[in-house]
């Protein structure tokens, strides 16, 4: 059966998902029933029905059987009931979900016309190809380094690339194969960024969930009496439940029972203020601290130059701690775009001050699990950033508001940013500068493509997401990060204190 | 004395961060720093009343325009 909230209609009456892929709608039927079960008390008493719950009749819907996809099923529950305690990676393999695609590399398809002109084989440095007494071509696969030269040679595209989507999203090869052909994640390369969540065609890697954490958090709270729990939300909402006003968003993240809604992008205004002024009195070059993932990358892939990572907090850790010095029993959900940031909240300088993380993802399950359409509810407030805390959310928005904190505070100081998104653009951006190569004095880098805007953790993913973000960094009603900023003290003056 | 001023949404955008920087500058003009511990709080849940103040844990409702007398009456007659 399904529910009144399974789809979202527009005005014209015209279906709209609320999700890019099916992948993640079925990964938030799942967090939807299991968040259902914890509302009402009754989870552990059901938790072995879910996956028949979802996948009632005895007709598969998306694999070779219902005991297969119910077998899924009921890996995808532990996952959104917290996953595997004795793994410590946020993102984990459903190895019975995992298709173990063939992975060939580049191989020659049917379309080789077996021509003349053998430009594969010029193309080819390695000598890795040969013909047969058709003339068709074939690859030596111990000479192959799979450089893809002779693929963008042929004139009919008749070499293709087989590799598997979870392995060609992931840019810091941490993925590799175990023995049963299943994906295997190798936690020492992994940096949590979600990349391989979002392109697995089959759902067969996915992220923890801690909602249940959440509604416990919630319901403990007794309606926020014994403590609250405030819900912080990253700057790339703004982009995100386009089906909803945000103010409605609002109304609908405290109807779930939080106490109030805060930006994490005044925590982007705080950390913009003070990652200007160590940029300027550290004599060298710094990378951005805001982005976990790529923090993680750094420490993994180029150790030698963690030493020049931002000392700032992320601004969600920043405007936790601020939180937590007006309000010591406060509980702190942060809500984003970001599989990163579940690992990041666990690491020993954040736990203090995050109590939890979930996905906008996940806050689409919780609406739908306690039937809040965001569509009937009162528009709220959401109004504590300046326009360049907000654009944190999108690549260079760190960069333009670093600019703009150093020219507040007349800090003369030549910035030279560079803005890389994804990890490709981040590992080049740091080869170069560790080679020297590249005259920049701060480098900005974003996990994702885009920014935050291309979170794994996000409902909808696209072009016209950034100039969302851009048009809610507009409405701010603080138009520079002092005035953002003025209300709150900054850690340093904590100190003082 | 502890003076504490709502600066979640609601109340910032009635003008919070105008009667913080207002009772910043008037308890410095009032040598009142050692006395008066100003912070911020985020939502006191009484946000149609915007904007939220406590003084010592009593509630007031304060605006950019009403704070300089609000000052005079709750806080300096009071300290």
């Amino acid at each position: 059966m399904e529910h009144k909230t399974d789809y979202i209609y527009d005005k014209n009456g015209k279906l709209i998902y609320k999700f890019d892929t099916k992948v993640q709608y079925i990964k938030y039927k799942v967090l939807r029933e299991v968040a259902r079960q914890a509302w009402a008390g009754t989870l552990l008493e059901n938790v072995l029905d879910i996956p028949k719950i979802i996948v009632p009749g005895k007709v598969p819907t998306m694999r070779c059987c219902v005991y297969k996809e119910r077998a899924i099923l009921g890996e995808r529950v532990k996952i959104a009931m917290g996953g595997d305690k004795n793994n410590p990676n946020v993102i984990e393999v459903i190895e019975t979900a995992c298709d173990e695609c063939p992975m060939g590399g580049y191989e020659v398809t049917n379309a080789c016309r077996g021509c003349l002109a053998h430009r594969c084989m010029d193309a080819c440095r390695k000598g890795a190809i040969s013909f047969d007494h058709n003339q068709k071509a074939h690859i030596d696969k111990s000479k192959c380094v799979e450089c893809g030269l002779c693929a963008k040679s042929c004139p009919y595209t008749a070499i293709m690339n087989f590799k598997r989507p979870c392995m060609s999203a992931c840019k810091v090869n941490a993925i590799s194969m175990n023995e049963d052909k299943a994906a295997k994640i190798d936690n020492d390369k992994c940096i949590s960024c979600g990349a391989c969540v979002y392109q697995c065609p089959f759902g067969a890697i996915t992220d923890k969930s801690f909602i249940i954490n959440v509604i416990d958090m919630i319901q403990k709270s007794d309606r926020n009496k014994k403590y609250k729990v405030y819900a912080l939300v990253a700057p790339a909402i703004g982009s995100q439940y386009s089906y909803a006003k945000l103010g409605q968003v609002i109304s609908g993240i405290k109807e779930l029972g939080f106490f109030t809604v805060i930006e994490a992008a005044l925590g982007a205004d705080m950390v913009a203020w003070m990652e200007s002024k160590e940029l300027a009195e550290c004599g060298d070059y710094l990378t951005s601290s805001c982005c976990p993932a790529f923090v993680d990358y750094i420490h993994k892939s180029f150790p030698d130059m963690a030493d020049h990572i931002s000392h700032n907090l992320s601004p969600a850790g920043t405007i936790a701690r601020y939180i937590k010095s007006t309000d010591p029993k406060a509980k702190i959900v942060f809500i984003g775009p970001c599989t990163a940031k579940k690992m990041e909240f666990q690491k020993e300088e954040v736990r203090p001050y995050i109590d939890s993380v979930i996905t906008f993802e996940e806050l689409q399950a919780l609406f739908d699990s306690k039937d809040i359409d965001l569509r009937d509810l009162d528009e709220d407030i959401l109004d504590n950033a300046s326009y360049f805390g907000r654009i944190f959310a999108r690549s260079g928005g760190l960069a333009d508001a670093v600019r703009q904190a150093l020219k507040e505070q007349n800090i003369d100081f030549d910035l030279k940013a560079i803005s890389c998104d994804g990890i490709e653009a981040c590992k080049a951006a740091l080869l170069k500068k560790g080679k020297n190569l590249i005259d920049a004095n701060f480098i900005e880098g974003m996990a994702c493509v885009g920014g935050c805007i291309g979170g794994a953790g996000c409902l909808t993913h696209g072009e016209k997401n950034k100039a969302e973000v851009d048009k809610y960094g507009k409405e701010a009603f603080e138009k520079t990060i002092a005035e953002a900023i003025s209300m709150v003290k900054l850690p340093e003056e904590h100190i003082n204190d | 004395m502890k003076v504490t001023v709502c600066i979640g949404s609601s109340c910032h955008l009635k003008g919070s961060r105008r009667v913080v920087e207002s009772l910043q500058y008037l308890i410095a003009e009032n040598n009142l720093k050692d006395k008066v511990d100003l912070g911020g709080t985020f939502c006191m849940g009484n946000c149609q009343n915007g904007v939220c103040v406590t003084v010592d844990d009593k509630n007031f409702s304060a605006s950019p325009d009403t704070i300089e007398e609000f000052f005079k009456t709750e806080i300096l007659a009071k300290v």
